[in-house]
């Protein structure tokens, strides 16, 4: 009888939908409840390959200019001036965040590594002004063209905490601790651990 | 029970001969008012936080988490949609037929609101113990059928128009299922009256008229999806149609008029429930304990027992919400076509054949007898056998991905309702 066969057929599927649709109530949704409850950071979660706003570290910057050429939008701007004792300074250094298009343009040709996508992406601001990002507080010496080898580089995102405005303002997990950023070093031959190609990129705890 | 209450007011207080008073049909009046506005408070307060209570249900069903931020566990959900209702533009389309447009919510949710009159909620606790109870509730509920099909047509709007038309196929069809299988419990009582059905069950779930036989059984389910139907939920929410008709008959309505409309379809989740509960699980009936006992009690006695049968019944109707909710959350959309073959090829001779059923062993099998007791067996033998073959195959779909999850993942599958992320 197709009849009672698709009765019972249906009561059935039923039964197995009900069964399954009770099974999900029992397994751990997917939901990130991004931003305030989350077991870890997002920025500590994302790859480390992930191009988020530029950042850079000023005691590697050799003031070569090569990113500011890059830049297809030139919204890095950098000027480099000669000091008193016969050195050149790093007198501006900034970077319009709300023109970047985060290409990787810039840190491709950067020959010290001074110049890095870091994983921050929450610089929301109230005037797109403070989107411009101040790296040169006051002006610094450039680095001798092999620093990268005898500095490392500062973790990533640490930088930008002081420089992005309200940095932090957001609820969620606390940022994690920073690692200090290591002095540069007076006699770098003698002082300096060998630097670790690995070191400049901490990969993130998945 | 109103009126005899309204008197008893009178004499108590005014020290008059209710029969004489003058003004005794003003008590009446205000009693009634009161018991219409008891009601609505109860609509508002179940149809309010059900939503929250569905949405948090479903999310977790598709693995997402459900409204989690207006206060505690976003309880306040409820409240923070209500309100932007409030806040919403009336707006009339120009081309729609302006009395008829406006007044067709309040006719939809006037029909589900009038079923409260007879709905008990306790074993004293009922507006109106009607002698024709059921009847009546099947024939208010027409009411939301007329108000449907005129929201639908004065918007001058086809989606609407076909969500209406759609809305009055439906209901006319599943009227009949529907009311052939809560016959089957009026033939069982021996009464058209609510609180009648629920003196002729009992506490014990072997009492009910669930498990009273086979048939009655059949009955309950059939009954339960016909309400699903008549109260336009998915799997039956074709005159609403989200995919094909937009939002059906109610795609031109904004703001307080719309809510309308959901107050009405969220507090019909409790008639259903409600009348599942009066008529095949024994209502207010507490487990061991006589109606007279209910009844003859006095003083703080009385709402002792009234308030524990308002808690037996609100628990029962719970779960049926609870199952309601489920099933919708299951169950895709039936065709048009299909949820025709459903009621008439299924569910009209499946009724049909229940009250045949039911009638031949009213007269063939005496109450409490040997047959009588080994057919109350076999219908929970049946629900028995329905809950287990649930349970597992919710636990062999579960343990499918169970080890699979925690490879990829890393973490445990394991994460029960209970649990609030």
């Amino acid at each position: 009888m197709g009849w009672l066969r698709n009765v019972e057929r249906s009561v059935l599927s039923i039964l197995d939908g009900l069964a399954v649709t009770l099974s999900w109530t029992f397994r751990r949704p997917v939901t990130l409840q991004y931003p305030d409850k989350l077991e870890q950071r997002t920025q500590d979660a994302l790859p480390p390959g992930y191009r988020g706003i530029l950042e850079v570290d000023l005691r590697l910057c050799t003031g070569c200019l090569l990113c500011e050429k890059t830049c297809p939008i030139a919204c890095i701007d950098v000027a480099v001036e000669k000091n008193a004792a016969g050195g050149r300074d790093l007198t501006r250094f900034d970077i319009d965040i709300s023109r970047c298009m985060y290409c990787g343009l810039c840190s491709e040709p950067c020959p010290s590594g001074a110049i890095a996508h870091s994983a921050e992406f929450e610089a929301t601001a109230a005037s797109i002004d403070d989107l411009t990002l101040h790296f040169v507080r006051s002006p610094v010496p450039v680095a001798r063209p092999k620093a990268s080898e005898t500095i490392e580089r500062a973790p990533r995102g640490s930088i930008l905490k002081d420089v992005i405005k309200g940095y932090g303002r957001r609820p969620g997990p606390a940022p994690r601790a920073a690692e200090p950023i290591p002095t540069p070093a007076v006699e770098p031959a003698a002082t300096a651990p060998a630097a670790e190609p690995s070191a400049t990129e901490k990969e993130p705890t998945p | 029970m109103l009126g005899s209450l309204a008197d008893r007011i009178v004499q108590a207080l005014l020290g008059v001969d209710p029969a004489v008073w003058p003004y005794t049909w003003l008590v009446h009046l205000g009693l009634m008012v009161g018991v219409a506005l008891l009601a609505f408070i109860f609509i508002a307060l179940f149809a309010g936080p059900v939503t929250w209570v569905e949405r948090r249900i479903a999310g977790r069903m598709m693995s997402r988490i459900g409204p989690n931020r207006v206060g505690p566990q976003g309880v306040l959900q409820w409240l923070a949609d209500g309100l932007k209702c409030f806040l919403k533009e009336d707006l009339i389309p120009a081309e729609a037929d302006q009395r008829m447009f406006r007044f067709a919510p309040y006719l939809v949710f006037g029909g589900y609101m009038a079923t409260f009159v007879v709905l008990p909620f306790g074993a004293n606790l009922v507006a109106a113990d009607l002698d024709v109870g059921l009847l009546y509730l099947l024939a208010v509920g027409g009411l939301v059928v007329i108000g449907i099909l005129m929201a639908g047509w004065s918007s001058n709007n086809k989606w609407a128009l076909f969500g209406g038309i759609r809305s009055a196929a439906q209901l006319v069809s599943y009227e009949i299922p529907s009311a052939f299988a809560l016959m089957t419990v009026v033939l069982a009582a021996g009464t058209l009256s609510m609180q009648g059905i629920v003196r002729a069950q009992g506490g014990w779930p072997w009492e009910w008229f669930l498990f009273k036989n086979p048939f009655l059984f059949v009955a309950f389910f059939l009954s339960l999806t016909a309400s699903v139907a008549e109260s336009n939920r998915t799997p039956f929410d074709l005159p609403e149609g989200e995919s094909e008709l937009v939002a059906g008959f109610h795609v031109e309505y904004s703001g307080m008029r719309f809510l309308w409309f959901m107050f009405a379809e969220w507090g019909n989740l409790w008639v259903i429930s409600a009348l599942g509960s009066v008529a095949f699980l024994g209502g207010w009936q507490i487990p061991g304990v006589s109606p007279d006992t209910l009844g003859g009690a006095t003083g703080l006695g009385w709402v002792g027992w009234q308030l524990l049968s308002f808690v037996v019944f609100v628990l029962k109707a719970s779960a049926l919400v609870a199952f309601v909710i489920q099933l919708r959350w299951t169950l895709p959309r039936l065709r048009v076509d299909q949820m025709m073959i459903v009621c008439w090829k299924y569910f009209v001779p499946l009724a049909l054949v229940c009250v045949a059923g039911v009638l031949v062993l009213l007269v063939a099998v005496p109450e409490g007898g040997p047959i009588d007791w080994m057919l109350r067996g076999a219908s929970m033998l049946a629900f028995a056998v329905l809950v287990a073959v649930y349970v597992r195959r919710t636990r062999a779909a579960y343990l499918a991905d169970r080890d699979l999850y925690r490879r990829m993942e890393g973490k445990e599958l394991w994460y029960p309702p209970y649990r609030l992320p």
